[in-house]
């Protein structure tokens, strides 16, 4: 008996050892999770926004939305939050795909408090045409974010089409968002 | 032509580790001297030859000699030459070089001092030290080679990120380094503890200088990171749960947790096993660090570039060091014998406890950093982790620990008397209960969990003062005569204390965002802000743009502080340069956002009082390791002149 409460060091390291492998393997990209979500409609949601928007020369930006707001036109679905650090690196690249693409760029707010999402915004820059706040956290559950930054693509439809996990990089947008964005945005 | 002489050093390395991997070893079994004190010699000189590759490198960053690769991608040079030299370890490649560099200068000190070790013991820690060293220099010469010439160098290089442009992150990576590697020594006299079925007194007393001094680099490590992280971000946040981070704050809960139960070992002959599998531990979770940082596993802002054949080649290494360690524990560590009994309420309890926690920290930790990826491996439910997670399963488990802290040192061995020691810490008790009554009553109506922080921190340090007092009783010889390792605990512990005080303050911070025009006044934490003028400036590296502001308070001058942001065109990245002006007590925090395009731009001011408490608690912690350090029972040479008295001390072989 006391010999098993040797062995289970070793097992439970096993365990961790065959999952970073098969992790590894077959060209594992950790930003591009296959999500049970892609290919589904949006979850339902109706959010507030934050209460005030960001002090930032720009055109009026929508505070709260919901799902339904999004229909009739391909949108990028950013998952943000003031506590996230991989937010603050992926940020110049955010502000930046919006108008390249022409594409709308919505955020929400997860697990964040109001204020400390606008203060985020407002010293780093606001890319998004619409400002939502998860602050429960459920509407983040039902999109299957595991963590912020999450961006996702949805379609005219209101499909999830694309998901990406962790901060955008320049090159990430170039190679995976904007076809996918472009291609549907030719669709009707 | 001299960095191929360091290319040629490291490639010699290889053969000298894999000799004292296997020879010195067999040695140990067979009994032979000759063999056996082989590994001083070749630990020696792998440590000379590796200063040799990391000297050539260095060299070739200072000269700024683009035709070598590595140089060539990583420095530039307009930068100064602080930062052609920290640019050596600010990517993969070069880190792994220090790596190697500081494991085989604990190799070499371990032969070096080593002296009063028992010959077996000796060869068989230098023979796993080189196993690992081995292991890192295959990686090194397949995967990461430093030395690769460049057939048509570029008249200048890509440059350093400009996060790394910063003399706090400068110094991070080498005292993290000094940590994570040091613990290899703990872990190789855990191995070879194991491969000869004995833990005693002796072997703890071995094992626990090496571990403190590991334990004090990594604190200071851990300290540096979370202080850069603090000016640099511009946000004022110290610590982000990032998966890196993570992967440091593992070890040194580990860590921690190993020299209590080194203690145990030491005085009381009990907890052997265990305290062989934290070594084990510790030491594990440094290797895991590395690996999540170097394979792309995971996502984090301090990454280096992904290389899948890299990660799998760590992850072999991994399989190797970790599983063997492990099979040779589930199958040598039930035979080791188990030494004194102990009453649940004893010294031995009360540290039984402390490890018990902080394992469970760090394993929640682990869950945190890996449980999404878990998760989505098996096809689970998605699950959201981040400070949240963290906040609410971390942080609870470190209540008790607290509050545990102030009571441990007053319970006897054996058996303790938790009544006696309650009624010993009843002033403490109380003055603790003042402090958070004063806290209620100062800051009115603010966050109570903070006030709980407070009295929390007021007892540990309390606690400590306490105990210092009961054992000096204030007498200046008494306290001379007391062993350092008792004023070191005192001094860790109350930097413990100091520590929480600033995590709980932290909690009182005021902030104001505004967009201000050259000529607006600006009031928080009872100073005036006033915003002279937004000018730019330019250097080699960057173009800056800085807002001059006097700050006063009550109508005097106080202080003039600049806030920039700056852009970097080389890198094409921008990052801020906050102003920090500090009373110890608290910050003034200022951060320059965007430009209105109006003339104006926003400014981000906090007042954080008690913040800078966290690192100054941190500098408290590492300062009792090393006052630890310097007791005599771990100086060199004593064990051994002291050896002939008992056999305690050194058991013959």
């Amino acid at each position: 008996m006391r010999r098993i409460l040797f062995i289970v060091p070793i097992v439970l390291f096993l365990a961790v050892v065959t999952y970073f492998f098969v992790a590894m393997r077959g060209g594992y990209n950790p930003s591009v999770v296959p999500s049970a979500m892609v290919g589904k409609p949006v979850p339902a949601f109706d959010l507030p926004g934050p209460p005030s928007p960001p002090n930032y020369a720009g055109p009026p930006v929508k505070l709260g939305f919901t799902n339904r707001d999004m229909l009739g036109r391909v949108v990028v679905v950013n998952f943000f939050a003031s506590w996230c650090v991989p937010c603050r690196v992926e940020h110049p690249v955010l502000m930046g795909l919006g108008p390249s693409a022409n594409v709308p760029v919505v955020g929400i707010a997860y697990k964040d408090k109001g204020q400390d999402a606008i203060g985020f915004l407002n010293e780093y820059g606001n890319p998004y045409v619409a400002i939502a706040l998860d602050e429960s956290g459920r509407t983040g559950i039902d999109f299957g974010v595991y963590g912020v930054p999450e961006t996702y693509v949805v379609d005219k439809q209101g499909i999830i089409r694309l998901r990406h996990v962790g901060p955008l990089t320049a090159e990430s947008v170039a190679r995976e968002i904007l076809p996918v964005v472009r291609a549907l945005q030719v669709q009707p | 032509m001299i960095i191929e002489l360091g290319h040629f050093a490291l490639m010699l390395a290889l053969p000298l580790a894999l000799i004292q991997a296997a020879v010195p070893l067999w040695g140990a079994h067979r009994r032979h001297a000759g063999m056996m004190a082989l590994a001083d010699l070749t630990a020696l000189a792998q440590f000379a030859l590796i200063a040799l590759a990391f000297a050539t490198l260095m060299n070739a960053y200072v000269t700024s000699d683009f035709s070598v690769l590595n140089v060539a991608e990583n420095s530039s040079s307009a930068k100064p030459l602080l930062y052609k030299i920290t640019g050596l370890w600010g990517n993969h490649e070069g880190s792994m070089l220090l790596w190697v560099l500081i494991l085989t200068l604990f190799g070499a000190a371990v032969a070096w001092f080593g002296d009063n070790l028992p010959p077996a013991l000796k060869a068989r820690v230098l023979s796993v030290q080189a196993m690992i060293g081995a292991g890192f220099f295959l990686f090194i010469l397949f995967t990461s080679d430093p030395f690769q010439r460049l057939a048509n160098p570029p008249l200048d290089g890509n440059g350093l990120n400009p996060i790394l442009q910063d003399p706090g992150l400068a110094f991070h990576p080498p005292m993290l380094y000094l940590g994570y590697v040091g613990f290899s020594v703990a872990f190789s006299f855990a191995v070879a503890a194991l491969l000869e079925g004995r833990v005693d007194a002796a072997w703890a007393r071995w094992v626990r200088p090496w571990t403190l001094a590991a334990w004090c680099a990594l604190t200071v490590g851990i300290a540096m990171g979370s202080w850069w992280a603090y000016y640099t971000l511009g946000w004022g946040g110290w610590w982000f749960w990032d998966p890196v981070e993570n992967a440091s704050f593992m070890p040194w809960l580990v860590g921690t947790a190993l020299l209590h139960s080194a203690i145990v070992v030491e005085k009381r002959d009990a907890l052997k096993t265990w305290t062989v599998l934290l070594a084990i531990l510790a030491f594990s979770l440094s290797l895991v660090g590395t690996f999540l940082v170097r394979s792309g596993v995971l996502t984090s802002v301090h990454a280096f570039a992904l290389d899948p054949r890299r990660g799998v080649f760590i992850l072999v290494l991994l399989a190797v060091a970790i599983g063997g360690s492990l099979i040779l524990y589930a199958v040598r560590a039930p035979a080791l014998q188990g030494g004194g009994l102990f009453a649940p309420v004893s010294r031995e309890g009360a540290l039984v406890l402390n490890n018990l926690l902080l394992a469970t920290g760090a394993a929640t930790v682990f869950l945190g950093t890996l449980y999404p990826l878990f998760l989505d491996a098996v096809g689970g439910p998605k699950l959201s982790v981040g400070y949240p997670f963290f906040d609410r399963t971390f942080v609870p488990l470190m209540v008790p620990l607290l509050l545990a802290v102030s009571v441990g040192p007053f319970l006897a061995w054996k058996r303790g008397d938790l009544r006696g020691a309650l009624q010993r810490l009843w002033i403490a008790f109380g003055l603790a209960v003042l402090v958070g009554a004063i806290a209620l009553y100062v800051t009115q109506g603010g966050p109570i969990l903070a006030v709980g922080g407070l009295m929390l921190a007021a007892w540990v340090g309390l606690g400590a003062i306490t105990e210092w007092i009961e054992r000096t009783k204030l007498n200046w010889r008494r306290a001379i005569h007391l062993p350092r390792a008792a004023h070191g605990m005192t001094l860790a512990h109350l930097g413990l204390a100091v520590t929480v005080t600033g995590i709980a303050g932290s909690a009182w911070q005021t902030e104001r965002i505004v967009v201000m025009k050259p000529g607006d006044n600006l009031s928080i934490g009872g100073y005036t802000l006033h915003l002279d003028r937004i000018g730019q400036s330019d250097t080699p590296s960057y173009h800056a743009e800085r807002a001059d502001i006097s700050v006063s308070a009550d109508g005097k001058a106080v202080a003039a502080m600049h806030p920039e942001k700056r852009t970097y065109p080389l890198e094409q990245m921008t990052r801020g340069e906050t102003a920090i002006r500090t009373t110890l007590l608290a910050d003034l925090y200022l951060a320059l956002g965007d430009n209105d395009g109006k003339g104006g731009a926003t400014i981000r001011a906090y007042w954080k009082p008690l913040v800078p408490w966290i690192w100054i608690g941190a500098v408290f912690m590492a300062l009792g390791g090393v006052l630890s350090l310097s007791d005599r029972r771990f100086r060199i040479g004593v064990a051994r002149r002291r050896a002939p008295a008992g056999a305690a001390v050194e058991p013959g072989e």
